[in-house]
């Protein structure tokens, strides 16, 4: 009877919450810097340019491969465009010890934040990844994708430089 | 319950005219559902009747979150018709296990229903869920989060876990209480805001009650444990440690003994750009602490004892996964981390990065309490054990080795070799079998035709004595990023050492992709197994099928 009502009330929301899906905001969650210090999504801003916000652990080998060709193109992406990049680790205490040096080992010159107990992982529903979302100036979810092969980081590109203005 | 619900919904609205309530909230969600098609194999022992009926295995999921402003609120319905192969029969059912909602300022944050938190590592209370697991211990209850002034982090939580589908009641398990806080000394001491050393201090106590209704022992009915970590870094060096306690906890995963646990994770690490460094040591002693004292299997674990090896990505180097030992392990790992810098003899024009990773654990030292008592008698306080004694006995060892290199612009290579000691009789319960000593190589090799075109070949061999012997594997994978992939893999265990289980498990798949919807479909054989996601494992029987993801997110 309960779960019955609460279903319905969700289905209620949904529909009248349908003309607002396109555009969400990243939902205000506390996780951790890679030093250990908590860190506010809210904080994840870019003076009205755009922001890649990627999940990714030390266990899968294509989110490394995609964050690889984010950070070869990194520089020329900023010049362009000022894209911010945030690299989430959803690592857990297994293996966030090893985040910090393995990042810098790969010489990545993105923020990289850590997710331990995948509170903002669940939060922004990620099922599998690599999972990235682009957000735009306002800091809207305007477009993600799951999974990544090689040449993927070029068609990410155009979308950055389609909401950055730049064609 | 639900007038909570009311008065959190009383409290979100409030303040809010009815129009906001529609045009400013949001809705998220996803969705996902695997499927599989078992049929019989007679290469494989798969008969008919093994599959009894069971030809279809479906596990799927819906999550839905709500948010309109500082309010949240969420379900997930999950349905396991009938659940796939490896997966606890006790998770067949559907129904809506993580319902919640939650409203949270800069200051507090309240929420309801079930929910996952961590206090520190984890080695008192972690409850979180991993889908590919089947694995779910969400708290049910009510959790509070206050922060009084920047630096400080104080949290509440109290409730019942998750076990499958069998509902709390009349003390059928027990019931977790914790409190953690945590603060960061250089926001909070006066002169210590640009101090050259950046220091977080943490505490926390769990208890958890549950009735003693047992006839023959007088068991703990309150279990209290509590935990201690620091946190300290220094320009590129950090540090940091935890210690966790707790008292006697007689349970069916270490034999009724009276033993106290204790536990302790410490690392040190060293990083600037391009190099980096870390040492990680672990001891656990009498560890396990389950919601249930009865209950032997991966369910209703109050805490988590993360193992500290690495987590392998390619198919033969994860073959043989280590699960920690909640009764009593200790464990060291190294790893180093380089980039070979552009422009250098062995960087070339890219550069090159290299790993190196070793890791080993060993048993613990546990010693008879007197002349006359075994070891680990039930009923007795079992052993007792010298704190920085290690055991001769190995569970795990692993020396790794990668090499990435991007050789030019339309090709890219990453080498591996591992050299693995894995002892199968204590981590995956094959007693008397001897432990596998293994060499694994592998070449995964990626050429780009176009911009968007490439293909992935991966080779894997990996060579022992023991158990099933010589395995060879390779994948070739073809994708037109990013939406279309095609994959060919073959697992070839040419050197198992029974002539007619020389089997080759091979597998065709395709997938499609578009923004985040993932549709999958493979078809083929699944080798018997072990997969492990975050420290926890499940046995993946032997199957033969077509397997169909279908994932989406919005």
């Amino acid at each position: 009877m309960m779960r019955t009502s609460i279903f319905s009330l969700f289905a209620l929301l949904l529909f009248f919450s349908l003309g607002s899906l396109a555009q969400s905001d990243i939902p205000q969650v506390t996780i951790k810097t890679l030093d250990g210090k908590p860190f506010s999504t809210s904080e994840i801003t870019n003076d009205g340019k755009p922001v890649i916000l990627s999940f990714w652990a030390l266990w899968c080998k294509p989110c490394q491969k995609e964050l690889d060709a984010f950070n070869e193109n990194y520089a020329d992406w900023q010049d362009e465009t000022g894209v911010k990049i945030y690299a989430v680790s959803i690592d857990d205490s297994r293996s966030t010890a090893r985040v910090m040096p393995m990042v810098n080992g790969k010489a990545w010159e993105f923020e990289v934040l850590l997710d331990p107990n995948s509170d903002l992982k669940r939060a922004m529903n990620v099922n599998m990844i690599p999972h990235t979302f682009l957000l735009n100036g306002e800091g809207k979810i305007v477009s993600q994708h799951t999974a990544y092969f090689e040449g993927a980081e070029f068609e990410l590109f155009d979308k950055v430089k389609k909401i950055a203005g730049i064609e | 319950m639900r007038k909570l619900w009311i008065v959190l919904f009383l409290l979100a609205f409030t303040s809010l005219e009815a129009q906001d309530f529609l045009d400013k909230a949001q809705i998220n969600g996803s969705f996902q559902v695997d499927g599989q098609f078992y049929q019989p194999d007679d290469a494989l022992g798969i008969t008919d009747s093994l599959i009894g009926g069971r030809k279809l295995g479906l596990n799927g999921f819906g999550n839905i979150t709500y948010t309109l402003g500082k309010f949240s609120a969420g379900m997930r319905y999950e349905a396991f018709l009938t659940p796939l192969a490896g997966f606890d029969p006790l998770q067949e059912g559907n129904g809506f296990p993580y319902l919640w909602a939650s409203y949270q300022t800069d200051f507090v944050g309240v929420t309801v229903g079930n929910f996952y938190e961590q206090f520190g590592n984890g080695l008192i209370l972690r409850s979180y869920e991993e889908w590919t697991l089947g694995y779910d211990n969400s708290l049910n209850g009510m959790r509070v989060i206050l922060r009084p002034s920047a630096g400080i982090t104080i949290k509440g939580v109290y409730g019942t876990q998750r076990y499958f589908w069998q509902q709390y009641e009349n003390g059928n398990r027990g019931i977790v209480r914790g409190l953690d806080a945590e603060v960061d000394l250089n926001q909070t001491i006066k002169g210590w805001e640009s101090a050259a050393v950046r220091v977080f201090v943490g505490a926390s106590g769990v208890s958890k009650y549950q009735k003693d209704n047992d006839p023959l022992y007088n068991l703990p009915e309150n279990v209290g444990a509590w935990a201690g970590r620091v946190n300290l870094s220094a320009g590129k060096f950090n540090f940091a440690t935890e210690y966790a306690y707790k008292i006697n906890d007689p349970s069916a995963l270490n034999n009724f003994i009276y033993h106290e646990g204790q536990a302790v994770l410490s690392s040190l690490s060293y990083s600037q750009p391009g190099l980096g460094v870390v040492l990680q040591l672990k001891r656990v002693d009498n560890f396990s602490y389950k919601s249930d004292r009865r209950v032997n299997g991966n369910a209703v674990d109050i805490n988590f004892i993360p193992p500290i090896n690495r987590t392998h990505s390619y198919s033969l180097a994860a073959r043989y996964p280590y699960a920690t030992q909640p009764n009593g392990e200790m464990g060291l790992q190294f790893q180093l981390n380089y980039k070979i810098p552009k422009g250098t003899a062995l960087g070339g024009k890219y550069g090159t990065g290299i790993a190196v990773n070793f890791s080993q654990v060993n048993d613990i030292v546990r010693n008879p309490i007197n002349d006359t008592t075994a070891v680990n008698t039930s009923g007795t306080l079992g052993y007792t054990s010298d704190f920085f004694k290690v055991s001769d006995s190995v569970f795990f060892r692993d020396f790794n080795i990668e090499i990435e290199k991007k050789i030019n612009s339309k090709w890219k290579a990453v080498i591996q070799y591992m050299n693995l000691h894995y002892d199968i009789a204590t981590i995956e319960g094959h007693a008397g079998e001897p432990a596998v000593k293994a060499h694994i190589g592998v070449l995964d090799l990626t050429h780009k035709f176009s911009s968007r075109k490439s293909l992935r070949m991966e080779l894997q061999g990996l060579f022992t004595e023991q158990d099933e012997g010589d395995w060879a594997a390779a994948v070739l994978e073809y994708a037109i990023a990013p939406r279309w992939f095609f994959n060919v893999a073959d697992q070839y265990n040419y050197g198992h050492p029974e002539a007619d289980k020389k089997n080759h498990y091979y597998t065709v798949s395709m997938g499609y992709l578009k923004e985040s919807t993932r549709v999958a479909l493979t078809y083929g054989r699944q080798s018997e197994g072990v997969v492990c996601v975050g420290g926890v494992c499940r046995q993946v029987p032997a199957s033969s099928g077509l397997t169909i993801t279908v994932s989406t997110n919005f």
